[in-house]
């Protein structure tokens, strides 16, 4: 049987990564749990930024995590799904956008 | 998943057997996790001593008009053990010359134990703090509890209820059907006799637990959003929430594993242990007493059925306050339910 890309297990490593590169791995996990703690937004508010963002890069892991995370936080499933449509708004209007340079480029061409 | 909507005792599970559930909780190695006593000698904290009796908790029963999915009493109506007057008379008589400064009542529903008032009246002439813990339904379940509110006010009763969420498709999932509607009818009858409101005097404090697999976030963050959508949602004010964490014991642990969700649950528990909230732990300074006047470290090991240990009486006829503080409190791996991430208590969380 063939051996999946994403197995779930690989989460819970995520750690180890320090193990090879110790610097470099434990500045990011600093950067990461400041980040996330309460600032000018709540750990409620950016849970549910980070679901989004886990969405648009299309991040197994992180869809894992933050559907937690923001269950543990206390968002409701409506917030949940609303948070990911606004990932969903961005990431199509990223594509939609692009339409204006493919009009421009016609343009440029015809007569 | 479905709910439950009878007791583990009603349907003959094999884990209404408390040693069937230490013998799944005692197995620390398949979970792939140390054990509570290992860690407490790491820091030093082994074996666990009381500090002294400050909070008398007694469970007046294992009667209730819920089935909570979570229930670690493994209460419900089909439950018929309540304490008797002649208990609660000991219950009375031990309080009076201890150094307890809060009596903490709580079930199964403890009001449906028929010498309810009548317990709390004479725990009021002691001069002692009292705490009901009430499912809030209870208060409208029958026209004979609808004075409930002005019960607990006339002996200044500090009232802690269940509110898992602000909506009802979670707080029923994990309480049942309806119950959500029922509690927000009752949180406004306390409301209205001055309960949660400033300066009333009046406490009334909301418990949060999760509803499900995983450990409550900041109780600062949770209490915030409650009174938020508490308020602007049906007008409803308390004083403060406690996050509680679920502890792996009767309902919970069978519904953990039905989930399959046990191994996780466990070893979120036992990486997240805190040790200043392993000092803070609440059977340093509380003891629980049984419907039937056995006497427990906490309300989790009552229903493991893990009485006092060593030489310490062990019923409340022989209750001893002196000899009790001398005990080793017993522990297992439940216990990390206490000491994971903020910690954990019947007054919510112990280390900020």
């Amino acid at each position: 049987m063939s051996k999946p890309y994403y197995v779930d297990e690989d989460l819970k490593k995520f750690g180890e990564i320090t193990e090879w590169q110790k610097e470099l791995g434990e500045k990011y996990f600093d950067y990461y749990a400041s980040v996330f703690k309460e600032g000018a937004l709540t750990e409620r508010e950016k849970a549910l930024i980070a679901l989004a963002v886990s969405h648009v890069v299309h991040c197994p892991y992180c869809i894992d995590a933050y559907s937690k995370d923001c269950v543990q936080k206390g968002c409701d499933e409506e917030q949940m799904m609303e948070a990911i449509h606004v990932g969903a708004a961005i990431q199509s209007g990223a594509t939609l956008v692009h339409g204006v340079q493919m009009m421009n480029k016609v343009k440029d061409i015809s007569m | 998943m479905a709910l439950a909507t009878k007791s583990l005792a009603s349907r003959q599970s094999d884990l209404s057997n408390p040693k069937e559930q230490i013998k799944i909780l005692s197995d620390n190695e398949s979970v792939g996790v140390k054990s509570f006593t290992e860690k407490l000698q790491q820091i030093d904290l082994f074996p666990l001593k009381p500090t002294q009796l400050d909070i008398f908790q007694v469970n007046v029963g294992k009667m209730c008009n819920q089935v909570c999915k979570h229930c670690h009493v493994d209460a419900g109506p089909d439950r018929k053990e309540i304490m008797t007057k002649k208990t609660m008379q000991l219950c009375l008589d031990a309080i009076k010359n201890s150094t307890v400064h809060t009596v903490d009542l709580t079930g199964g529903a403890p009001e449906m134990n028929p010498d309810f008032r009548w317990f709390v009246e004479e725990i009021s002439k002691l001069g002692r703090k009292i705490i009901v813990r009430c499912n809030l339904t209870i208060i409208v379940a029958n026209p004979k509890y609808n004075d409930l509110p002005e019960f607990f006010k006339k002996h200044n009763v500090e009232v802690v209820s269940s509110l898992p969420y602000f909506s009802a498709k979670r707080t029923d999932s994990q309480r049942g059907e309806g119950v959500f509607e029922k509690s927000i009818k009752a949180l406004k009858m306390l409301n209205e006799v001055g309960y949660g409101k400033e300066d009333s005097g009046l406490i009334l404090n909301l418990v949060y637990n999760p509803t499900g697999a995983f450990l409550p976030a900041s109780q600062e963050g949770l209490e915030r959003e409650f009174k938020k959508k508490l308020r602007e949602g049906w007008g409803i004010e308390f004083n403060s929430l406690f996050a509680i964490t679920n502890i792996p014991v009767s309902r919970f642990l069978e519904y953990l594993i039905v989930s399959d969700n046990y191994e996780d649950y466990l070893t979120e528990l036992v990486n997240a242990f805190n040790p200043t909230a392993a000092l803070g732990v609440m059977c340093r300074n509380t003891i629980s007493v049984s419907w039937d006047g056995y006497l427990y470290d906490c309300d989790f090991n009552q229903m493991l059925d893990l009485k006092f240990s060593g030489s310490t009486p062990q019923h409340l006829k022989d209750f001893n306050d002196k000899k009790l503080v001398e005990r080793n409190i017993i522990i297992n791996q439940h216990c990390f339910g206490c000491t994971a991430g903020a910690g954990s208590s019947c007054g919510g969380e112990v280390a900020k």
